[in-house]
């Protein structure tokens, strides 16, 4: 639904579309790792290796 | 027959619409996981062997001398083995890298650097070791602790339980080489703050022993991609050696070449 919507809005030919659709991935896959996943990880604690008085 | 099917088709539409939308987001949701994955298991990696190649390059120190004997390749100097109570540096800031981890048993090419603070965000998942700002600096009497990753960001520790008793683990700050042997390891919770007392096992609250002796301990996470608990590895001072008299013989005997080190990083940066 969501993504037909955006297929529907995007402009020109087929083969505009799909490199217009791959664009917007790429851009969010790179959103998400720069930013996205740094942010998350602080709450998906599988990486601490410290001996803390407080559990994190 | 149109007029009649309309309203129950857009009814259909309407709940066809809000399941279309709830699988989309499902998976949405299944491709940001698995770029998550990816992102914690790959590209952190990346990023982070990059920072510490640049980082081991900024800190610009001399190299340990070489020596040229006649007829013969050049060859690093073997270092004395000092035993009396080594030189102790000034405090490094917070986030200052002051010293570099070699480890033999983890490859010759196995060289980290050790920053001040445990922050995780600014130096366990940039800079790569961090030094419990509570604890002595490499050789004082006390115990040396260092926190590491050892799955992801560079994974500094990832061979820490390959570690045997015996192991040298040499840290170098800008004029001196200090040598720890591995003594033992230990599986505890994180909560167990004990092992990075100044005597390992030492309780918090508990009165502190005059100390008389130099440990180094090492903390990262267990079991490997979990949190659940830290595997600790403690060892004890073996030797001292000022870096301009040469590199410690165990270092040469595993083919841990110095000099070969800056000039790569020179060629990375």
């Amino acid at each position: 639904m969501m993504y037909g919507l955006l297929w529907h809005a995007l402009p020109g030919p087929v083969w505009l579309r799909v490199l217009l659709v791959l664009i917007l991935f790429v851009a969010a896959v790179w959103v998400c790792f720069e930013w996205v996943f740094p942010w998350f990880s602080e709450y998906v604690p599988i990486n601490d290796n410290t001996v803390e008085a407080h559990a994190p | 027959m149109r007029h009649a099917s309309r309203p129950a088709a857009r009814r259909g539409g309407a709940f066809g619409a809000v399941v279309g939308v709830i699988g989309e987001l499902l998976i949405t949701a299944g491709v940001f996981l698995g770029l998550f994955v990816v992102w914690q298991l790959w590209w952190t990696d990346v990023q982070a062997e990059r920072i510490h190649t640049q980082v081991l390059a900024d800190l610009d120190w001399t190299e340990p001398p070489l020596e040229v004997p006649d007829n013969e390749l050049e060859g690093p100097v073997v270092a004395p083995e000092y035993r009396d109570d080594p030189p102790i540096m000034d405090a490094p800031d917070y986030a200052e890298v002051f010293a570099q981890f070699y480890v033999p048993r983890w490859g010759a090419d196995y060289v980290e650097p050790v920053a001040e603070g445990i922050d995780k965000a600014e130096i366990l998942d940039r800079l790569g070791i961090g030094h419990y700002p509570d604890t002595v600096l490499p050789g004082d009497l006390g115990n040396f602790s260092v926190a590491g990753h050892r799955t992801t960001y560079g994974r500094p520790f990832h061979g820490v339980a390959d570690l045997q008793e015996g192991d040298p683990i040499v840290v170098r700050t800008e004029d001196t080489w200090y040598v720890y042997r591995v003594t033992e390891h230990e599986i505890v919770w994180p909560q167990q703050v004990e092992v990075v007392s100044p005597v390992p096992g030492l309780m918090p609250g508990e009165p502190v022993p005059e100390l008389t002796e130099r440990f180094i301990t090492l903390t990262a996470c267990h079991p490997m991609y979990s949190a659940a608990q830290r595997y600790i590895v403690h060892g004890e001072f073996d030797y001292w050696a000022p870096v301009d008299e040469g590199t410690p013989a165990e270092l040469i005997d595993a083919g841990v070449e110095i000099q070969a080190l800056a000039d790569h990083d020179a060629g990375v940066r």
